[in-house]
This record gives structure tokens, C-alpha cells and sequence, in this order.
């Protein structure tokens, strides 16, 4: 198997898990072991649009008992003679393999997965960010040989792209190193945020520079937050930012 | 252009950029100092690296573990991890 691959590098592994939870899109391959006309291979594809029921394989790392997943988008990019070739976009934990197993039931001739390619993982995908192996060595190399950094700049990407696809709430330099220190946002903290928040739903606390300071889980929606005067609204789960990068403004308020 | 309004435009960027979208509720008007924090495209290389991810198109034939302990390597860091696993092959 190929493609997005996200790799966090250092403190980003704190919250590199939040991206294991999100959108899947794959490009298979597909041999099927016996002939398929056109018509009756989109008819049995229409089956698996929506909500499908997947045990997982012999070979995975999870609970064997049956699991329902949503395929939000199944499109047939080729057929040609035995081969198939499919785009998907899932929900999280759909087994591929297990997909074209099953499509091969569906049309009674049987199939497997020939290939698999990654193009998508939440907010990762196959664009000019995608480097290969061999460019994150090349890039090492002109930093580490000749000073030059700017292809590493390129190769790694800040740690906030993980939480791109996530609501999000900044807040004032002021606030900013008591979150470090792990306490809970309150209203006076934030300076704007995202119409997405939602009470239990996960939320990123950023500086007003961009700065990741942690995720935490929003006690109230948006809107609720923007009428508020004072209060906590976000308990804080996981501190990124380390401690005194802004100041401790907030040990004198007390 | 005020440090704010550049950290507003890195995160909306970038949120693009990943095909979301962000819809602001501004509570109250405020700016940063810029004496302490720094612009996430602003990090000296070092903090850069340390603080960052890596969009990788994985090899075939390797795990997504083996290509997270070789990029671990190459890096000289005590600690790296991928969000989600590829399995080696097909």
C-alpha cells in the first residue's frame, strides 16, 4: 500500500492521533475472478454507497465483531476486462480488502484488492505537500551539508495542519500560558472562534499568532460562548504549547 | 499587517488549503505581542522540525512503522508516530 502517510515528528506526536479518526479517501485496484459486464458492475458498486456492515479481517488490529461504516463516495474510475478501479471516500476503519472481497461476492464471480493507494487522510492529501522519502532525505541534506533549510521548510509542515479540520478558538496572550499550564478556557480568554463549536466535541486553543496550545472538549456551542460575559467553556484535554512561552500574567490575577 | 491578523490569515490558509473552511465569531478586538510567541511559519528550524509533520507518500513494501522508525532516524529525534496505519502490501 501507498500514499498519505501523515508522520509527526517530536511534540506534533501529542496530537498526531487526532487525524487517525477522520476521512479516508483510497484508489484500488481490483481483480475480479471472473467476467462482469459494464451494467452489472455499477448495479452491485450502488450497494455499497451509504452505510455498509464489515467484519474485520483475520489480520487486523481491532475487536473482530461486526462494524457498521459509511462509504460516503464510491466511484468507478475504469473496468477493464477483470480489473476495476475505484475511488473511495470512507469513514475511518473501512477495511478496503474487505470492500473488494466483498464486492466480488455481491457479483458471484469473487474479487481482491490487486492495489491500494491512500489519496486523503482528514486533512491530508495527495497534493504539493505529499513528498517521498528520497525529498526528506535531499532536504535533510542541504540543511545539514549546506545550511540551506528552505526545502525542509517545505518537506515539513507546521503541526497546526492536523487541526485544520477542527473547530477552533483564539484566545488572548494573557490566556495563553495558564491553558499551558492545563487550566480550562474561560470567555474573557477568547478573542474569536469557530461557528462549529460544539459541547463535547473536541475544539484547538490557538494563540492569536496561529500557535497550537491544546485541544480541549467545548462545554457549549458557539453561540452559547458568544453570549456569555464569563464562565468556563472549554476543559482543556491535551496541552501542546510547553509552559513560560507567553507570559504568567495569570498568577497575579489570583 | 498586525502579528493577529497574520496568525488569522496562516490558520484560514491553511484551513483552505485542506478543503475546510473557517466561520469566525469575533468576541472582542485584541492584538499579540511580539515579544514572546511566534508566527507557525516563523520557527527557528530547529522548533520547526520539532513541532512538525511530515505529508508523506509511503513506499510500497515497507510498514507505516518501519517508515516512521527510518524518518525517527534520519531526524536524530527520540520520538515520531503516524495518524494511521498502511499496510506494507499490496
Amino acid at each position: 500500500m501507498t500514499g498519505v502517510l501523515p508522520v509527526a515528528l517530536a511534540n506534533a506526536t501529542k496530537v498526531i492521533g487526532n487525524v487517525i479518526h477522520t476521512v479516508k479517501e483510497y484508489v484500488m485496484a481490483v481483480q475480479l475472478h471472473g467476467d462482469v459486464g459494464d451494467k452489472e458492475l455499477a448495479e452491485a458498486l450502488e450497494n455499497f454507497k451509504g452505510t455498509i456492515y464489515q467484519k474485520p479481517p483475520l489480520r487486523s488490529s481491532v475487536k473482530r465483531t461486526i462494524r457498521k461504516r459509511t462509504i460516503l463516495e464510491l466511484e468507478l474510475l475504469e473496468h477493464n476486462g477483470r480489473y476495476v478501479l475505484l475511488r473511495v471516500l470512507c469513514e475511518a476503519g473501512t477495511y478496503m480488502r474487505k470492500l473488494a472481497h466483498d464486492l466480488g461476492l455481491l457479483l458471484g464471480v469473487g474479487a481482491h484488492m490487486r492495489e491500494l493507494r491512500r489519496t486523503r487522510t482528514g486533512p491530508y492529501r495527495e497534493d504539493e505537500t505529499l513528498v517521498r522519502m528520497q525529498e526528506v532525505s535531499e532536504a535533510l541534506y542541504l540543511w545539514k551539508n549546506e545550511g540551506d533549510e528552505r526545502y525542509l521548510r517545505r518537506v515539513v509542515l507546521p503541526v497546526e495542519t492536523a487541526i485544520v479540520h477542527i473547530p477552533k478558538i483564539m484566545i488572548r496572550d494573557t490566556a495563553v500560558d495558564a491553558i499551558a499550564h492545563g487550566a480550562n478556557l474561560a470567555v474573557p480568554g477568547i478573542v474569536r472562534l469557530t461557528r462549529d463549536v460544539q459541547p463535547g466535541k473536541l475544539a484547538a486553543i490557538l494563540t492569536l499568532k496561529g500557535e497550537l496550545v491544546a485541544l480541549g472538549q467545548a462545554l457549549k456551542n458557539a453561540e452559547e460562548i458568544a453570549r456569555m460575559k464569563k464562565g468556563i467553556v472549554v476543559k482543556t484535554k491535551r496541552v501542546y504549547m510547553k509552559t513560560d512561552v507567553y507570559p504568567p500574567i495569570w498568577r497575579k490575577n489570583k | 499587517m498586525g502579528l493577529a491578523e497574520k496568525g488569522l490569515i496562516f490558520i484560514d490558509k491553511i484551513t483552505i488549503h485542506a478543503g475546510f473552511k473557517n466561520e469566525w465569531i469575533v468576541l472582542r478586538e485584541d492584538d499579540t505581542s511580539p515579544d514572546y510567541g511566534v508566527l507557525p511559519y516563523e520557527r527557528k528550524i530547529e522548533d520547526h522540525i520539532r513541532n512538525g509533520v511530515i505529508n508523506l507518500d509511503k513506499p510500497p513494501g515497507p510498514t507505516s512503522h518501519e517508515v516512521v522508525a527510518w524518518i525517527k532516524k534520519m531526524f536524530g529525534l527520540e520520538r515520531a508516530g503516524h495518524g494511521g496505519t498502511l499496510e506494507p502490501w499490496p
